[in-house]
């Protein structure tokens, strides 16, 4: 039963690395389908990251991390908001702005604030969203197969993993069944067609740029209160430009989004694991190489050569009454 | 159509505007220092000692621009084609691989001043091929060049991870980095070029030769903007495809051509850090200079001579932010990232937010200048 | 007459400097179709945007069924009870008819709901008007003719009782232009209003009952269709111009210069914009296309010059074939003596943001002359468009000023002296005086005519029908992609705009 176990355990590492890019993956889809291109996401997930954790240790709270996560990320969200909604500035102008200005203020506010080199306090277990252990899980455990797929895939995870698995079927029905979401896959493809049914462009947009805040910010929080125990300096190590990557592979689909994310964090996972050690058949694979995979299979996509990604229409121009 | 905006006389265009959203991106950082507990003004005080106030800092100051003028006149190069290239960072870093190839074979053979051309064209080809297919896949697949260069630069890291770490380090050795090059492969330094002016002496900036070349790539891209056949045909094709079309240049060669100066560029923004200064070539070693050149770019207006002030400015960031977490440690140098996204922001992403006003401004102190020449003729 | 369902009273509306819009006044009344015609650019488009409210009025009055109605947004026109089919349709391709019909109409948060109701409300209108579309096609997979009535079935599902077209036939098949006007013409016998936007006069008479003029935003007139001729719309329409004398002497055609045939090029959604055209032009005389814009003149045009690939046809310039399916590229043609004068000099023909000498070698920059190796040649160019700016007394006389700073006129005048003065063999010319002040417009011609008068050929789409007259040598009447007649200078301009508004030839000629 050895690679059973060992196949167990690289899926629960897989599902842990997932989270935060499907967190991110959904964030981006909200503003992209409603034509707003976002490679900020990364920054918003670093500053949602930091927000949440400096609040969490302060307050002593996870559930008042998690809000400061969210309304720090929303922030910045609606400043590129600002930028590309309001002011219809460069979108990805405006999102490189943002990763940076989140990538430096948090180090300096970090260290100002906790003096520990950008590190945030070491979060207590209560400061943090502790794992859910569902009811049985330690009963079955010794059961074959079935004992350890239900206690260690399927439960013993922290609340925001089953919330960012929950957000793909959520996503998906906000986008196809409510009024919200087909005016914002229309704003997407044809703003003037919103714009002529009596339906505001701009709080469209922004409406949609908040729910991206919003899921950047929990995207972060876990980061920094469920992986991590505090906030450390560049902790999304290019998770926001993966879960960008996964986006366009998943063709701007949520139920792709998911699948993308977890191709990525199985990639990572099996990197993680192998650190170097051959494979059976094709032998030793650096790291490096499963590292650069999900770059690699997106320009592949974006390229056209499997499949075609086509980006929202409307997508980082800004809407301008036509004369 | 009329035009968006009415005309503003150039001087308010290119100077007063610019310097407004510089001003506003500074008020912004002030306000974080604030945050952070010190006193913005005393900080800039120190910021600006720092940089300029020996020539040590002078020195490290242009050290810094050095990298920063390549990296801008990159960004530059391809915003005149109408193209956004964020893949400096990755150009810059592959360029370190056609470097390192160059330095390791030839350092104990070659004296530097035959060294260095061979290295810039090492490191130009290689900063070139990076961006090549990038500029292949947008002018023939047709894929977002922005998208493509971002996912360019993390398989870059990638690539130069493994490299580094498993192939190119010396047997034995802990540091995922290449052996210290020899005397061929190390830039002179020009500290002796700010002794000159009477400062006392410098005792160890790595402020070197590629700072020389740097300026003549400034000129050269001046050259090739505004003053060759090639130029014209990228900026025609940057304001408009249509009439490029029309005027029979050809879309592919002008973006293969165009990204492949802009990578040759980033490429050889690597030369500095690793001949000039830590004479070799070691894990991060760009660590966001090719970013800095969006910065550069947007700040400078992707004009040379811009470009190279907004360089030093930025230079004098880098330099008198090192002075500054000294005097206050609460302010390290990643203050500088902040004022750079700020710079980003207000230069680049809300550039015309204050432009209304301004031109209100100029139309009632005098309604002349503000001329609407062309509007809405022949709409 | 009937109770007025729309009234506009004295709606003034000026974007910059350009006054699209001049104290019109219009009533309709209710339960008829009426027509409002007018050239390009008279003013047609924005008024019906202003009642539909996606501009405001700057000053004037609108009724609703004889209310004052406050029309700020599109939403209060809805809510008045007016729909609109724009000329580019607002539909998102990748939507169902459904998702298109209850966009920005859904009856509450949720979708279920809105779509059930949508869907038994689409049976019932199918019933009603014989609107007949799958209700669960995607948009990009239907023809035009279906994606326009599914506009028209946004307008009904939100109650419009008064519906507007903007030229709505401009992509249609005549036979679908047929099917959409037995629909309006039911829409009227079920009492609602329709008011339809056109500039082709025959759509004009064969369904409206009454018909409003605009020229250059004013409302010329207001005529019952019954009472009224083609021949006094046409007039109307184009107002009673000072014709420009242009003193030419006698055409000396020589040999074929330019020769097309069979050429057909379809825009970028695939519409065949240019069907089966064959002509050819002489050195010595100067050819005419006359047409309401939008015609496939841009397109034949575009084709020639080898900026947009024709699907199929061949051409030759001067005795050999030039490829314009693929090969040919603006910059070889140039080479061997075709010059063009875009139609949008804004976009094509010039870049604004450069010095005017820059634009002075667009197009030609290859030349030696303009060279030093691979530099440019600067004092060459700027000497070279100084000269040019003598010759063609551009203002003001400064080569190195920006190109967006010089009146369209001037503008023009850049273009025109960049092509004349590099002495092509075959000069093709779009819209030579579209912008251009009346001083200019003269200078315009003349120079043209002294092409021709040098032994040049020359191809001018116009839709000026004046200049095209007082140009030509031989008239091409271009309609609907397909040339439809060949006149001589001398054909009478009622003659011509009958041509060009789509009347059959049989009773055109004579």
């Amino acid at each position: 039963m050895d690679f059973f176990n060992v196949a167990v355990q690289t899926l629960d590492s897989t599902i842990r690395l997932s989270v935060p890019l499907l967190l991110a993956c959904l964030a981006g889809l909200y503003s992209e389908r409603s034509g707003i291109f976002d490679i900020g996401l990364e920054g918003k997930m670093l500053a949602g990251a930091f927000a949440s954790a400096a609040a969490a240790s302060v307050f002593h709270s996870a559930w008042i991390g998690l809000g400061m996560g969210i309304l720090i990320s929303v922030a910045l969200a609606l400043v590129h908001g600002f930028a590309s909604i309001t002011h219809r500035g460069n979108q990805i102008v405006s999102g490189v702005a943002i990763n940076f200005v989140a990538a430096g203020s948090t180090i300096i506010l970090g260290q100002a604030w906790f003096q520990q080199g950008g590190r945030t306090p070491a979060l207590a277990p209560g400061e943090r969203f502790e794992a859910i252990v569902f009811p049985g899980a330690d009963a079955i455990r010794d059961v074959p197969i079935i004992g350890p797929i239900y206690s260690e895939l399927i439960s013993g995870h922290s609340l925001l993993v089953y919330i960012a698995f929950l957000a793909v079927p959520f996503t998906w029905w906000v986008l196809f069944r409510t009024r919200f979401g087909l005016r914002l896959r229309a704003v997407g493809e044809n703003p003037a067609a919103v714009d002529t049914a009596g339906i505001s462009v701009e709080w469209l947009r922004y409406r949609a740029v908040i729910c991206t805040g919003i899921l950047t910010g929990i995207a972060g929080a876990y980061l920094a209160m469920v992986q991590n125990a505090g906030f450390v300096k560049d902790m999304t190590a290019g998770k926001g430009f993966i879960a960008l990557a996964a986006l366009i592979f998943a063709k701007w689909k949520p139920v792709n989004a998911m699948f993308a994310c977890l191709l990525f964090g199985f990639l990572d996972a099996i990197a993680i694991r192998l650190q170097g050690s051959p494979l059976p058949v094709i032998g030793k694979v650096p790291v490096q190489f499963m590292q650069a995979l999900p770059y690699v299979l997106t320009v592949v996509l974006l390229a056209g050569f499997i499949g075609k990604a086509i980006p929202p229409r409307a997508g980082g121009v800004p809407y301008v009454k036509e004369r | 159509m009329s035009a968006p905006y009415a005309k503003l006389p150039a001087w308010a265009d290119y100077g007063l505007i610019p310097l407004v959203n510089l001003a506003v991106a500074f008020i912004v950082a002030g306000l974080v220092v604030l945050l952070v507990g010190e006193n913005p003004f005393r900080a800039a005080v120190i910021l600006v000692e720092g940089a300029f106030g020996r020539g040590q800092g002078i020195a490290y100051t242009l050290f810094y621009a050095t990298t920063f003028i390549f990296s801008g006149l990159s960004v530059a190069v391809a915003f005149h084609c109408g193209l956004f290239n964020i893949g400096g960072e990755g150009q810059g870093y592959i360029a370190g691989l056609g470097i390192a190839i160059v330095c390791l074979s030839l350092d104990s053979v070659l004296p530097w001043y035959l060294l260095f051309p061979i290295a810039i064209a090492a490191a130009a080809l290689f900063g070139a091929l990076w961006a090549l297919i990038p500029a292949w896949l947008q002018a023939k697949r047709g894929s977002h060049i922005v998208i493509t260069t971002i996912m360019f630069n993390f398989i870059a890291a990638s690539i130069m991870v493994y490299m580094l770490v498993d192939v190119i380090k010396p047997v034995g050795a802990m540091a995922p980095q290449t052996r210290n090059f020899l005397d061929g492969a190390q830039l002179p330094k020009l500290n002796w070029l700010i002794e000159l002016f009477g400062f006392a002496k410098i005792r160890s900036a790595p402020f070197n030769i590629s700072f020389i070349l740097a300026l003549v790539m400034a000129w050269l891209v001046w050259l090739l903007i505004w003053r060759t056949k090639l130029g014209y045909e990228m900026r025609t094709y940057g304001f408009s495809p249509k009439a490029a079309r029309y005027a029979g240049i050809s879309e592919t060669r002008i973006i293969l051509v165009t990204m492949m100066i802009s990578g040759a560029l980033s490429g050889m923004m690597a030369l500095n850090p690793t001949m000039g200064d830590q004479h070799n070539v070691a894990l991060d070693f760009v660590s966001g200079a090719g970013f800095v050149g969006i910065a550069v770019a947007l700040m400078g207006r992707s004009h040379p001579v811009g470009i190279v002030l907004a360089s030093i400015l930025f230079g004098m960031l880098y330099q008198g932010g090192a002075e500054l977490s000294f005097e206050m440690p609460n302010i390290s140098r990643d203050m500088i990232v902040i004022i750079q996204g700020l710079v980003i922001l207000f230069a680049g992403a809300l550039e015309h937010m204050f432009r209304p006003a301004i031109q209100a401004l100029f139309a009632s102190l005098s309604p002349k200048s503000v001329g609407m020449a062309e509007a809405g003729k022949g709409a | 007459m009937a109770e007025a369902a729309i009234e506009l009273i004295g709606i003034n509306k000026s974007f910059g400097p350009v006054h699209a819009n001049r104290d019109i006044n219009l009533e309709v009344a209710r339960g008829t179709i009426h027509g409002i015609v007018g050239e390009n650019g008279a003013g047609k488009s924005t008024l019906m945007s202003i009642l539909y409210g996606f501009y405001q009025a700057d000053s004037g009055e609108i009724k609703v069924n004889g209310k004052p109605a406050s029309i700020k947004t599109s939403n209060d026109a809805i809510a008045a009870g007016i729909g609109m089919v724009h000329q580019h349709f607002m539909l998102v391709d990748n939507f169902t008819v459904l998702e298109n019909v209850i966009l920005g109409a859904e009856s509450n948060a949720l979708l279920n709901s809105s779509i059930a109701k949508a869907r038994s409300e689409l049976v019932r209108l199918e019933r009603e008007y014989g609107l007949q579309v799958n209700p669960d096609a995607l948009i990009e997979e239907l023809p035009v003719g279906l994606q326009q009535r599914v506009e028209i079935l946004k307008a009904l599902y939100r109650g419009a009782e008064i519906l507007i077209l903007d030229e709505p036939t401009g992509v249609l098949t005549p036979a679908e232009a047929d099917h959409l006007f037995r629909i309006l013409k039911q829409l009227k016998e079920q009492g609602k209003t329709v008011v339809l936007i056109t500039h082709k006069l025959r759509e004009i008479m064969a369904i409206t009952d009454t018909v409003s003029v605009m020229r250059q935003g004013t409302m010329v007139a207001t005529r019952e269709t019954a009472k009224t001729t083609v021949e006094e719309l046409a007039e109307l329409m184009v107002g009673r111009r000072v014709l420009l004398r242009v003193d030419k002497g006698e055409a000396k055609p020589g040999a074929v210069k330019l020769s097309v045939k069979n050429l057909v090029v379809r825009d970028s959604r695939g519409v065949t914009m240019v069907d089966d055209v064959s002509f050819e032009v002489r050195a010595g005389e100067i050819v005419g296309i006359a047409g309401v814009a939008g015609n496939g003149q841009s397109e034949l045009l575009e084709a020639i010059s080898g900026i947009r690939n024709a699907v199929s046809g061949s051409a030759m310039l001067d005795g050999k074939p030039i490829d314009l399916t693929g090969a040919a590229d603006p910059g070889e043609l140039r080479e061997r003596g075709l010059a063009h004068v875009p139609e949008d000099r804004h976009h094509v023909g010039l870049v604004l943001a450069f010095e005017e000498n820059e634009n002075s070698i667009l197009g030609y920059h290859d030349d030696p002359r303009y060279l030093k190796g691979p530099l440019l040649n600067i004092d060459a160019i700027v000497a070279d468009a100084k000269d040019k700016i003598e010759k063609y007394d551009i203002r003001p006389s400064n080569p190195r000023l920006k190109t967006a700073n010089f009146s369209g006129g001037n503008q023009q005048k850049i273009v025109l002296a960049r092509e004349i003065e590099q002495d092509p063999g075959v000069l093709i010319v779009g819209q030579p005086t579209r912008g251009v002040d009346v001083g200019a417009i003269e200078f315009i011609h003349k120079r043209l005519i002294a092409m021709r008068d040098a032994g040049k050929a020359v191809l001018l789409v116009s839709v000026e029908l004046d200049e095209i007259r007082s140009l030509s040598d031989r008239i091409l009447v271009m309609f609907a992609g397909r040339i439809v007649g060949e006149r001589g200078p001398e054909a009478g301009e009622g003659e011509l705009g009958l041509l060009m508004a789509g009347v059959e030839q049989k009773e055109a000629a004579e």
